[in-house]
Parts: structure tokens; C-alpha cells; sequence
């Protein structure tokens, strides 16, 4: 019985590896060992040229690219928490007549998903004249209410005690927040903060919308032009796939335990 | 008065943002919907429901709806199925338990932009060279041009195997968690009661403890299925534009709305107000069924 669990386990941890296995291999490989008839299971003679011909080739703007989307995932990582951690924590602990009307505006929200309203808010972010400009590829994203609603529920939990220590020492809300409940919620920001990071850092849709010039490309949409147009050789694409996710591997080896935590909190909200 | 201050020391920035990227372009979109708007997004004339009435009846549309449908009858029962079978196993081991969780976790690393160039030009290319073409050569089988034959629809396998992967993790990630709430006495109760170890108390512990993890799943499963786009533009879509068939909703709404052939914000706007209507429907059902 445990054999077989491990046997399952194994084929389908080998059928998931597979395409990490096949970037590498296209990535490394020369075209003719790709486009032969007979399978190359690895390339004879791994060519790491190919990743100085793909970041000196004019036509590919990796590195330009890569770096819009490392800027694009900082911000929108940064903003969100710094945003939508102030905004759920009025809204858990600051007692105002209106609070109860704000939180109806956020919850609302919840209902929407943002990819289904994306003409909408290109109408509005084109008239105020940032396509493809940093400005509208970052702050439409900043203001997610499903995050909101998360450190609302986070902050509701929050241990009182500490607060009310906090406020005997003549802290006001604002320090209160800052230099009491901010630092006993590092978890809990850097959980919500890498699933931010990571889902910025592969969204396609609103910057295809949005980046129309090549300087503003993110790096999905850099990816996306050349494999839809098929516009530069294969080995350079699957290698400028490659190092579009090394930074995410990266993230994923470091910080998974609050990886894991980050999905579990958002994905069911309880 | 202090606390009013407070408050919107604390939400104020939040709650403007709010408004002017959420409210205001729902709000401009529901009026848009009702104007002429043609490379412009400023209303012109007035139409009346004239823009409803066209996506309604519209042909492409509505078959952009069946493709969503087609979809989610494949994506929605087999993820399902298979995080929780992995999930069921990977929580069961103990030796190797972290290593088998990160490789199916893995995949949520790579966007949808990156597994759908493995998915097309590697694994799924129609030439002989292609890895499942490969492999059917092995048995004889002669190649199969997967992403642009449409009887059989080869396509839908392309779009779904690539979805599967690329989101698996995730929801194993959430039955992981749901299965290591359930108390480990009732197992201990059940076994002392006769139950066997395999089947029974699946069915009569696990599965109904985890009922609000399933329902959560199959509903978030849901929403993502109906906002797929990435894999389809990707996979399908070509600089010469993107076949008719395999249409989702806002693939079709991209191509109406920003489209090579103008933009035309009357109709897309009203698509989008239906689309946004029609989901707003089903979460609104998510949130009933979760709290009864």
C-alpha cells in the first residue's frame, strides 16, 4: 500500500517536472538538436552562449523588460500592504459613524473579480493619460479590497492587549499601528506580500492592455509577443522563459512556508 | 471628530483609490454601455439598450459563454479530483512529504504566458518533433496538429492539460490545510468502531469534514475558469489575429473592445456590465452557500 502511494506520487511528480525539464532543454539545445526526428533527451554540448546571444540581441529587450517587471512587482507588493493594511485596520479597530458604510464599499467589491472589469478601468486610466506609462501598469492594482478585507479579518484577531499597552503609553492610533501591531504582524504581511509579489510578477492581461509601447513591456508581455508572432528562434525563446522565472524559483525556495501561508489565507476566507 | 480623523488618516488613500479605479469605471461603463462609443471614450449619442440588445443577441457572444461552459466542464471536476487525490496522498506519507509537496506546488512559479510557450511550441507542437507527437510515434501513431485542428478539438486538450498543471498546486495547498484541520480523533473513534482504514473513512469522515474547503475550491475554480484569457491568447492567438473558435468571454471582450478592427466601447462596456452581472451572481451564491 505505501509502495503504491510512493509509485503514484513519483509518476506524478515526473509528469509535473516535465515542462521545467523541457525549458531547459529547449533553452540550452541547438535548434537542429530540437527540430530533429529523433528525441534529444539532453543537448550533447549544453550551449550557454545562447544566454549571451539572448541578452545581446537588440531585438529582445530581456533585460529592460525584466527589470519593468521587477519595478511593476515592488510597487504593487509595497503599495498593497502599505494600503490595504492602514485601510483593513481603520476598519477593524477605529470606531466611526461611517466605518460600517466604507466596509459595505469594499465588500461590495469582493463580488468582482478586476480581470472581468479591465475595459472599464482602461477607459478611465487611458483618460488620464497613462498607457504605457509605470503609473497605470502599478496603481490600478493597488487597491484590492479582497486584501483589505483580509487585514480587516486579520486585525480583528489581533491580541488587545498589546494595543491597550501600547495606547497607556500614550500612543495614539497611528503609533499604535506602527510600532505595535505592524511588527507583531510581520507573518502575516510577508504571507499576503509574496503571493502579492508573485501574482503581479506573472499578470498578463491588464499589462498587455495597458503596456502598448515596447518600453513599457513587462517581461510576460515581452514573452508573449515573441511567441505569438514566433518573431526570434526558438532556443531564445525557451531561455528567455527560463529567466523569466528564476526570480519566482527563487521566492519559492526562500519564503515558501509563507507561501503556504499566504495561499491558505487567501484562498479560503473564513 | 478625533476618531473621524483617525479613520481617515487610516482608510482614507484606500478609499479614494477605490473609488477612482473601481467605482468610477464601473460607474463610467455602465453609462458608456448606453452611448454610441467607437474609438472613443467619451459617450457620443445616445443608443438606449441598443448595445444590450446587439451582445445579447449577438452569435459570438453567446458562443464565448458556451466556450467558458465547454471549459469548465472539463478544468472545474478534474482539478478538483486530482488536488484531492495528491493531497490525500501527499498528507498520508511522512519521507519525502515537503519534497513532493513543492514539486506539485512548483508550477504556480511559472505564468500562463510561460507554460503555454512550453505547451505550444513544445509539447503540443503540431510538427513531428513535438513530445506528445514524439510519443505517439513511438506506437506507430502518425502526428497531430494539436492547436489548430478543430474536429476532433485537439485545442481543448492543449488549453486544459496547461491549466491543470499550472493551478493544481494551489488548490492541493488548500486541501492540505483542510485535511490537517480535521481532528485526528474522529479517525481514532471511527477505527475503534470497525472502520476501515481505506474507503470508509474517507467517505464518512474525510470528505465531510472537508465540505467547506470543497466548496470553496469548486467556487474559486469557477470564477478563475470564467476569467481565463492568458492560455487561449497565447496558445491560439497568432500576430495574424485569433482563430473564431475557442472564444472566451474575455478573449471576446478583449478583441471587441481593443481589437485590430477599432475599439468599439459601447458594446464592450455593456459585455462587460454583463459579464460583471453574471458573476457578481454566482459569488453572491458562494457566499449563501458557505455561511448556511
Amino acid at each position: 500500500m505505501k509502495a503504491v502511494r510512493y509509485l503514484a506520487l513519483s509518476l506524478a511528480a515526473v509528469l509535473f517536472l516535465i515542462p521545467f525539464y523541457l525549458v531547459l532543454r529547449n533553452g540550452l539545445a541547438t535548434e537542429q538538436e530540437i527540430t530533429a526526428p529523433t528525441w534529444t533527451f539532453w543537448p550533447q554540448q549544453i550551449r550557454w552562449e545562447n544566454l549571451a546571444e539572448l541578452f545581446s540581441n537588440p531585438a529582445v529587450p530581456m533585460v529592460h523588460s525584466m527589470v519593468n517587471s521587477l519595478v511593476v512587482a515592488v510597487l504593487q507588493t509595497a503599495g498593497q500592504l502599505l494600503l490595504c493594511g492602514l485601510a483593513g485596520y481603520g476598519l477593524a479597530r477605529i470606531p466611526y459613524r461611517y466605518s460600517n458604510f466604507v466596509l459595505y464599499l469594499v465588500i461590495a467589491t469582493l463580488m468582482i473579480p478586476a480581470a472581468v472589469t479591465f475595459v472599464p478601468t482602461f477607459v478611465v486610466v487611458s483618460t488620464l493619460g497613462w498607457v504605457s506609462d509605470l503609473r497605470g501598469l502599478v496603481i490600478p492594482g493597488l487597491f484590492s479590497g479582497f486584501t483589505t478585507f483580509l487585514f480587516r479579518q486579520y486585525f480583528l484577531n489581533f491580541p488587545r492587549e498589546l494595543e491597550e499597552a501600547a495606547r497607556i503609553d500614550g500612543l495614539g492610533h497611528w503609533g499604535t499601528y506602527w510600532r505595535v501591531v505592524v511588527p507583531n504582524s510581520k507573518g502575516f504581511f510577508a504571507a499576503l506580500g509574496v503571493i502579492a509579489f508573485v501574482t503581479s510578477w506573472n499578470q498578463f492581461l491588464w499589462p498587455l492592455v495597458i503596456a502598448q509601447d515596447q518600453d513599457s513591456w513587462t517581461v510576460q508581455v515581452a514573452l508573449s509577443t515573441f511567441l505569438t508572432s514566433q518573431s526570434i528562434d526558438v532556443t531564445q525563446l525557451f531561455l528567455a522563459a527560463a529567466v523569466s522565472i528564476t526570480p519566482l524559483v527563487v521566492v519559492f525556495v526562500a519564503l515558501q512556508r509563507f507561501l503556504v501561508r499566504g495561499v491558505t489565507e487567501t484562498g479560503i476566507k473564513d | 471628530m478625533r476618531h473621524g480623523r483617525a479613520f481617515w488618516l487610516f482608510v482614507g488613500p484606500f478609499a479614494v483609490g477605490l473609488l477612482v479605479f473601481v467605482y468610477v469605471p464601473i460607474g463610467w461603463s455602465l453609462l458608456l454601455s448606453f452611448f454610441d462609443a467607437r474609438n472613443t471614450v467619451t459617450p457620443t449619442s445616445f443608443v438606449g439598450l441598443r448595445n444590450y440588445a446587439d451582445m445579447l443577441t449577438d452569435a459570438p457572444f453567446l458562443r464565448s459563454l458556451g466556450t467558458f461552459s465547454v471549459f469548465a466542464v472539463f478544468i472545474v471536476p478534474l482539478t478538483f479530483v486530482l488536488a484531492l487525490a495528491l493531497a490525500l496522498l501527499v498528507n498520508q506519507i511522512s519521507f519525502m512529504k515537503a519534497f513532493f509537496r513543492s514539486v506539485f506546488f512548483l508550477p504556480t512559479a511559472c505564468s500562463y504566458v510561460v507554460a503555454s510557450l512550453v505547451w505550444k511550441l513544445s509539447i503540443f507542437n503540431g510538427v513531428r518533433f513535438g513530445l506528445a507527437n514524439t510519443v505517439l510515434g513511438w506506437f506507430g501513431a502518425e502526428p497531430i496538429a494539436w492547436t489548430v485542428s478543430t474536429s476532433p478539438p485537439w485545442y481543448w486538450l492543449v488549453l486544459v492539460t496547461l491549466r491543470l498543471w499550472l493551478q493544481l498546486g494551489f488548490y492541493l495547498i488548500l486541501f492540505i490545510a483542510g485535511l490537517q484541520r480535521i481532528p485526528q480523533h474522529l479517525y481514532e473513534a471511527a477505527w475503534i468502531d470497525g472502520a476501515s482504514r481505506g474507503w470508509q473513512t474517507l467517505r464518512y469522515i474525510t470528505l465531510p469534514q472537508l465540505r467547506t474547503t470543497s466548496i470553496a475550491v469548486l467556487l474559486l475554480l469557477l470564477i478563475a475558469a470564467y476569467q481565463a484569457f492568458d492560455e487561449f491568447y497565447n496558445v491560439l492567438g497568432t500576430d495574424r489575429g485569433y482563430p473564431p473558435f475557442a472564444r472566451p468571454p474575455l478573449i471576446y471582450l478583449y478583441y471587441t473592445a481593443l481589437g485590430s478592427g477599432g475599439q468599439d466601447f459601447g458594446h464592450g462596456s455593456a459585455g462587460a456590465v454583463i459579464l460583471t452581472l453574471l458573476i457578481a451572481g454566482v459569488t453572491l451564491l458562494q457566499g449563501k452557500v458557505i455561511t448556511r
